[in-house]
């Protein structure tokens, strides 16, 4: 059935028509539409309690207890990256890759194959027999987008990967993730509140404002971009007062007339 | 764990005990001294080999001393060797070799029948809802009653022989097991089952490389509180119920007022405990070998 829609659709990789999703009363998806093109890079923002998550679980179909309607069409193969690396303590890193994954791929490798293949690819070269409690919390991560990276995901989809990491490790895995895409070439969305990561990264961004999206901001910028580059000032700005953030006095304007 | 830079203490006014190079405590270091503190470690250092056998060295020094010096009655509490003597006369000509076979050969089924129905009992209340509407509600009832309360009636039922006393360590041995796996099983971390979904893994792979695992740390904190409990039971059943076994050797020498064989008891069953529980500890090493705590 879905196969058959993405043959309908081939040129879009996630189609959402109306979405509406809710917990009890409380409405937090009120019809949301959007067409993510394959291989485009989205960062969605919006204030906590936005439904930037909700809408990350709806495409994940994680969202078991949740109620609502809608038309959500999403590829066969997606991999989602979690805030926390979410790697299984009693497993070792290889084996944590891994998990899951089965059968061979179009290049006759098998899973453990191509754990190596992703391992190194995000730089963890021989820590694959390495517990995850003896990785830093960023190399936790770099395993994190490796075992995604097995699935070969036509989507992928990222809730905060880089939020709880620092500041100089959370521009290491930018530039990491960048390159991961360009690479393999998946569709991203990528939730965050971090403007300057959504600017830095992403081609288009969402931002989300009580279960709609408010602005849908297409950043014409080439690869690799400079956190120093000026013009993403104008783009910051742009996204900054979609949020009600006002850059003068510094105060959140949303809080104030809420 | 404090020290000055004595640099600052002799630009200062520094009291006249402060003499640059020598160490000055804290408490009299003048105000606005820059003082130093290093980092004090909180987690005790690293373990020495064998040490888990220096309290029981150390009793044992304090109790050979108390006999050698006549501080203990030898009425009271016969010396070290006495006890010894004792034991190496009763193996050789008395019935403490059949004494030992037959405890150890009671707390063995009672134990295995024990772990085996407790991880059973578990598994299933653990993995399914079913399960656990009729086993959870069951087995905590049964947890508060003392079991050792049910002795009269089991014996009634079982009768006086082999089959009661392993049940009643049986019991004893469960009730930990599951209680400790069960609840291991049920609080397996939602954000693991989320990963699981995304993953697509099936229910058996995610009962087999999730919960399982994850749980194991719960169920070995059961499986030592079981093995205590299983020599616990023993010599409760032994000293009331019992014509043979070390309990009830223990119980005959309290009748001739033998205090020897009475201790010499004591010290196999504590040899046992402590054994049987450095085994667990050994195995949970070596399992969860993935945890780097305290212990480790």
């Amino acid at each position: 059935m879905a196969a058959l829609l993405e043959q309908l659709a081939p040129s879009s990789s996630v189609r959402i028509g109306g979405l509406t999703r809710s917990f009890g009363e409380r409405v937090v998806l009120d019809g949301v539409d959007l067409e993510i093109p394959p291989g485009q890079f989205v960062a969605l923002l919006g204030h906590s309690g936005s439904g930037k998550s909700t809408l990350l679980r709806a495409i994940a179909d994680l969202d078991h207890g949740a109620s609502g309607s809608g038309e959500l069409l999403a590829p066969e193969r997606v991999s989602v990256v979690f805030q926390d690396s979410r790697l299984l303590p009693w497993r070792r890193v290889l084996d944590n890759v891994v998990l899951g994954a089965r059968g061979k791929d179009d290049e006759g490798r098998n899973p453990v194959e191509r754990g190596l293949a992703a391992l190194a690819e995000v730089g963890l070269a021989g820590r694959e027999r390495a517990w995850p409690s003896q990785l830093s919390g960023g190399e936790q991560q770099r395993a994190a987008l490796a075992r995604s990276l097995v699935w070969e995901p036509e989507l992928l989809l990222a809730d905060e990967p880089f939020g709880a990491l620092d500041a100089l490790t959370r521009i290491r895995m930018h530039t990491l993730l960048r390159e991961l895409w360009e690479r393999h070439r998946p569709s991203v969305l990528l939730v965050t509140h971090d403007v300057d990561e959504a600017v830095v990264l992403a081609d288009r961004v969402l931002v989300l404002d009580g279960g709609r999206f408010s602005l849908d901001l297409t950043i014409g910028l080439d690869h690799p971009r400079s956190y120093r580059d000026p013009r993403l000032a104008e783009y910051r700005e742009q996204l900054l007062s979609a949020l009600g953030v006002d850059q003068d006095d510094n105060h959140p304007a949303k809080e104030a007339t809420a | 764990m404090t020290d000055t830079v004595t640099g600052a203490v002799s630009g200062t006014l520094a009291p006249p005990a402060a003499v640059p190079g020598t160490p000055v405590r804290r408490s009299s270091a003048p105000p606005g001294t820059v003082v130093r503190h290093r980092t004090r470690r909180l987690a005790p250092g690293r373990r020495l080999p064998y040490s888990r056998l220096a309290g029981p060295l150390l009793l044992l020094l304090v109790w050979s001393l108390g006999s050698v010096t006549g501080v203990v009655d030898p009425r009271v509490l016969p010396a070290p060797w006495t006890v010894v003597h004792t034991g190496a006369h009763l193996w050789v000509s008395g019935t403490l070799r059949t004494d030992i076979a037959t405890s150890l050969w009671r707390a063995a089924q009672g134990f295995a029948i024990g772990l085996t129905v407790g991880v059973v009992l578990a598994l299933v209340a653990g993995l399914s809802r079913t399960g656990e509407a009729l086993i959870d509600g069951t087995v905590q009832i049964n947890r508060s009653v003392p079991t050792l309360g049910l002795i009269p009636l089991f014996i009634l039922w079982l009768g006086i022989g082999e089959t009661f006393k392993v049940a009643i360590i049986a019991i004893v041995v469960y009730i930990p097991i599951y209680l400790n796996l069960y609840s291991a099983l049920a609080g397996i971390d939602t954000r693991y089952v989320q990963l699981s979904e995304v993953l697509r893994l099936s229910r058996w792979q995610f009962i087999r490389q999730v919960v399982i695992p994850g749980s194991l740390p719960g169920f070995f904190v059961g499986l030592r509180l079981g093995v205590t409990g299983s020599w616990l039971s023993l010599v409760v059943l032994e000293q009331i119920n019992a014509t043979n076994g070390l309990g009830y050797m223990m119980f005959q020498a309290q009748n001739y007022g033998q205090t020897d064989v009475i201790v010499l008891g004591l010290l196999i069953y504590g040899i046992f405990g402590f054994v049987s529980d450095s085994v667990v500890r050994l195995l949970e090493r070596r399992v969860l070998a993935w945890r780097h705590s305290l212990s480790s």
